[in-house]
């Protein structure tokens, strides 16, 4: 499946509370444990870009606002932009 | 911003850029953030007024980037009514912990209340003394564990954990009670439509709005943000159920 969308995490600002990988419908998102940002926390990141259906689920439970969410535009008519 | 994509989503400009500090999954990290989305979507940066308790969430003034005032232990609702009485047109919320609002400043809170003073209330209840090291709360659960009461909370002693929100919500002049939280984001949502309804309800000037948020604690219950999540769903719901206690009448809004 294409993806819908895409989102960027902002690796200095996640802790790794991995509050988002669990809650992503397809699975997309992992915790990196082999790597660690300049604060020594393990950080969430897209693991399938394919599979982002971008329903904002990871950004919303995100603590720290570490998330930005993008939808491709062809598909930005179908659902509401904020939430 | 990436080509053939359309942002939908964004850390809210009213956060400030300062890194946040509170512990990894901790839900005072995503009220801040939720708070200051609706601060954004409703416009009214300018015009918001914050108090900040003693806890935790002390440095909340160094993340929010609104006006905020800084209180001394317990006493949020008293100076956030000085403020709204000085500066009626201000959105004026106080955002406080258990131990601010349900252990020493559970006078001023009542009174606050009982009085119908025309702010809201953001009360984050995570059942524990988080900043002190994890001592026991008056909003501890029965027979849970924390460093001061290592056998679990004993009733027969300490009585039953305060329900805040029911409590709260017996007041006439108390306008909007509602319980949330954000271990879902399913929950999420509601907390932030939560959040923007007392607001509004505060530019109508219709009473105290009062939010609960059953909250986390990870650090101060010794366990991994997704296993606070699994506690707050068996053991904390059953007790803080998530529910609107009070809300206007349709005609007042």
């Amino acid at each position: 499946m294409p993806a819908k969308g895409t989102v960027d995490i902002d690796i200095e600002r996640c802790k790794g509370c991995n509050l988002c990988v669990p809650s992503c419908p397809t699975d997309c998102l992992a915790l990196n444990t082999s790597d660690t940002n300049s604060y020594g926390l393990h950080y969430a990141y897209l693991d399938k870009e394919e599979d982002c259906i971008a329903c904002m689920n990871c950004a919303v439970i995100c603590p720290d606002a570490a998330i930005t969410v993008y939808r491709k535009e062809d598909q930005s008519k179908q659902r509401r932009t904020h939430g | 911003m990436k080509k053939g994509y359309k942002l939908i989503y964004q850390r809210p400009k009213t956060l400030t850029d300062t890194r946040i500090n509170y512990c990894p999954g901790c839900f005072h990290t995503t009220m801040h953030k939720l708070l200051m989305e609706v601060v954004d979507e409703m416009g009214i940066q300018e015009k918001t007024v914050g108090v900040c308790p003693v806890g935790c969430s002390v440095f909340a003034y160094n993340y929010m980037n609104v006006d905020m005032q800084e209180a001394a232990h317990g006493r949020a609702a008293a100076v956030a009514t000085g403020i709204k009485r000085m500066l009626p047109d201000r959105y004026v919320f106080s955002y406080q912990g258990d131990g601010d609002l349900a252990a020493i400043g559970t006078a001023e809170t009542l009174h606050a209340c009982n009085r119908g003073e025309n702010f809201t209330f953001i009360f984050i209840n995570n059942g524990i003394y988080g900043m002190t090291g994890g001592q026991m709360a008056p909003t501890t659960l029965e027979g849970q564990k924390t460093t001061t009461s290592p056998y679990g909370r004993d009733v027969e002693k300490i009585g039953m954990p305060l329900k805040m929100a029911e409590i709260v919500s017996q007041f006439d002049r108390v306008a909007y009670v509602e319980r949330v939280s954000c271990n879902t984001p399913a929950n999420s949502r509601k907390a932030k439509k939560a959040l923007r309804n007392a607001l509004e309800y505060q530019g109508k000037k219709l009473g105290t709005t009062f939010i609960e948020v059953a909250s986390n604690c990870p650090s101060g219950w010794k366990m991994t943000p997704e296993e606070s999540l699994k506690w707050l769903e068996d053991k904390v719901f059953p007790y803080y159920p998530l529910k609107v206690f009070k809300k206007p009448d349709k005609k007042e809004v």
